[in-house]
């Protein structure tokens, strides 16, 4: 059996991968991507938390935690696409002035 | 014995595939290792005996989540970040906020090491205290009813933001090589008047 | 390693081979009957009335030359025919076939008819449809063409659209069959009205068949939905710089896809292996329901002119969805209300 420790610490390397990402990567698209394995790691705690004190509850955060994640990746990448057409590029850096 | 296997197996494949997300160049390659790992976590949650979650994972994150963010790498034709500079400069002797994000990524991981290698024993899983789909669907529509319904909400205004944000602005449509002439029936006119071989052709024409 | 072990592996093997069989006679199947609807005699010089036909098509493509443009990307143009045909295959394992079965006595404990036994069966199939866009949009994406990129986005996107529909379809038998494994459903399927109809869920559900069986048809890019594919105007889509055993294995995959969803409308809707003689000889019963279904898809695609990608669209969100989602409101209240 595998003991709860090693979900929430694999859970925790995931969310640091995921930080890891969003602060050292320069494109936007890996941005988004990278909050994703955050939340994913998150998931993951739910999940093993819910299946250690035996509730349902567990699962269902880790429901609306998808469906957040996905509203939140469909409007992120609309926003990356009306940035693109402005800057033809995907870099946060050249966005950095406040001027449009 | 197969359940250890499992784990440090798709471990394994979830770690290196989100290390790997996070240190390709290209795009496309990072949205398709991000799947791999989605499709590890979801075996570790068929481990976790929660299959219900294990495959709307695979349906929502790795199914709709992935292929939008496909289609917008593919729709953009997302540039290569630079690498030149990347293979230069080690993350932690870069100036400003990459300095600060990397520096803080390895004290997360510091913190994270020290702070579960203390946590002790923490025992296994408690038996028989699987919660069915059956028992998921209960409590959530009626202790979560009402999040439920204002997800359902939150769903329709992404669904509107988006298609809002992303609309191109007609007043910057850009002129194609085929674009028809303001005075197309004026030429149109006289070019019938004329018979064969009408004026010469205009200049946005192919 | 006890018997039962081995009759799984057994099993998950004869499943697979029968797939690929499955292919090949739909390959026949397809040609035949194109030809006597369109009153000609299609193949009929290799073998004995042309069955040889697919044997002849499978050397031709294993001899042809195998190409790749120079400008693909190398490893997601070998990719992509792997991902597609690997969910074709997939989706079929949680699709039971046959009543549990103890092997004419053979075995101690009844095998079950289904190489993988879930209970959450109809997602799996729903999440592995889903996974089969990749194969798709990865093709037309590397192959650095224009025909292959937007056939494969037109393809995929009509993919995802009709997902919707396909799962409200689902969503409305689960509400009936009160559970999500497939097994269970068959078995709800047991027994007749009045003595001679049977309880297949066609009868509770006709709307949630047919769009059902739209959606799936849809979802397979075959006709009248296979602009994406369609000759006349792109080429060959998605697989136009795909030869050889790369271009056999998205026919493949197609064909094989076509047999799931059949497969799994029977499942469904059409009772499964439910008959006369179910114990023993329920495989039969639905190897024919699944053949009835199939020869509905060839004769769908010769019959039917081609959507336009607008009209496709339309139809799949402005029409089949609203029917779809109507379908699963009156279901749900039907259920309440006759406590089914």
């Amino acid at each position: 059996m595998i003991p709860l420790n090693y979900y929430l610490i694999l859970s925790a390397i995931l969310f640091t991968i995921g930080t890891a990402g969003v602060f050292v990567r320069r494109n936007l698209i890996t941005i988004l991507l990278s909050i994703e394995i955050m939340l994913n790691a998150v998931n993951l705690t739910f999940v093993a938390f819910g299946r250690a004190l035996g509730s349902a509850d567990g699962q269902i955060i880790v429901f609306f935690v998808m469906t957040v994640a996905a509203a939140e990746a469909a409007v992120g990448l609309a926003i990356v696409i009306a940035l693109f057409r402005h800057r033809e590029s995907l870099n946060p850096e050249s966005f950095a002035s406040l001027k449009w | 014995m197969t359940e250890a296997l499992a784990f440090y197996g798709f471990a394994a494949i979830a770690v290196v595939a989100s290390l790997l997300v996070i240190a390709q160049r290209n795009p496309i390659y990072s949205v398709l290792l991000l799947i791999a790992s989605f499709g590890a976590l979801s075996g570790l949650y068929v481990l976790l005996e929660a299959p219900f979650v294990a495959v709307i994972q695979i349906i929502v994150y790795a199914g709709a989540i992935m292929v939008l963010f496909l289609f917008v790498v593919m729709l953009l034709n997302a540039p290569h970040e630079d690498t030149e500079y990347d293979e230069r400069v080690h993350p932690l002797l870069r100036p400003g906020p990459m300095k600060f994000g990397a520096g803080l990524a390895l004290l997360l991981i510091a913190e994270l090491w020290w702070a579960l290698g203390r946590s002790g024993d923490s025992g296994s899983f408690p038996a028989g205290a699987v919660a069915s789909v059956g028992a998921i669907g209960r409590s959530l529509f009626t202790d979560y009813a009402f999040a439920f319904e204002v997800t359902s909400i939150l769903i329709l205004v992404a669904m509107v933001g988006a298609v809002v944000l992303a609309r191109r602005d007609p007043a910057e449509q850009r002129i194609s090589p085929l674009a028809v002439p303001e005075n197309l029936e004026e030429e149109a006119r006289v070019a019938s008047s004329f018979g064969a071989g009408g004026p010469a052709p205009t200049e946005n024409r192919p | 390693m006890t018997p039962l072990l081995i009759a799984q592996i057994v099993l998950t093997l004869f499943v697979f081979v029968m797939l690929l069989n499955s292919a090949a006679i739909m390959v026949y199947v397809e040609r035949k009957v194109a030809a006597l609807l369109q009153q000609r005699l299609g193949p009929y010089l290799v073998g004995p009335k042309g069955l040889l036909q697919p044997i002849a098509d499978v050397i031709k493509l294993m001899f042809k030359e195998e190409l790749r443009p120079r400008a693909a990307d190398p490893l997601l143009f070998a990719l992509a025919p792997i991902i597609s045909a690997t969910a074709a295959f997939a989706a079929f394992a949680v699709v039971p076939f046959g009543a549990d079965t103890t092997l004419l006595g053979l075995l101690r404990e009844p095998l079950r008819l289904q190489v993988a036994d879930v209970n959450v069966a109809i997602l799996v199939i729903f999440a592995i449809a889903s996974m089969g866009v990749y194969g798709i949009v990865l093709a037309g994406w590397s192959s650095n063409s224009k025909y292959s990129l937007l056939g494969g986005l037109r393809s995929s996107a009509q993919m995802i659209s009709y997902e919707l529909s396909y799962g409200m379809a689902l969503a409305a038998v689960l509400l009936i069959g009160n559970s999500l494994s497939l097994t269970d459903i068959v078995h709800g399927q047991a027994g007749t009205w009045f003595g001679f109809i049977p309880r297949w869920f066609i009868f509770l559900q006709p709307v949630g068949f047919v769009v059902f069986l739209t959606a799936g048809i849809a979802e397979t890019n075959r006709a009248p939905f296979d602009f994406p594919e369609a000759e006349q105007e792109l080429v060959a889509g998605y697989h136009t710089e795909y030869s050889s055993m790369s271009f056999a294995m998205f026919f493949l995959a197609e064909y094989i896809n076509m047999v799931t969803v059949s497969a799994v409308a029977t499942d469904l809707f059409l009772g499964g292996w439910q008959g006369p003689f179910a114990e023993t000889i329920g495989w039969v019963w639905f190897l024919l329901k699944v053949a009835a279904l199939l020869f509905f898809y060839v004769w769908m695609r010769w019959t039917l002119p081609r959507y336009r990608y607008d009209q496709l669209m339309a139809f799949g969100w402005k029409v089949l969805l609203p029917v779809a989602v109507v379908n699963l409101l009156v279901t749900a209240a039907g259920v309440l209300y006759f406590g089914i």
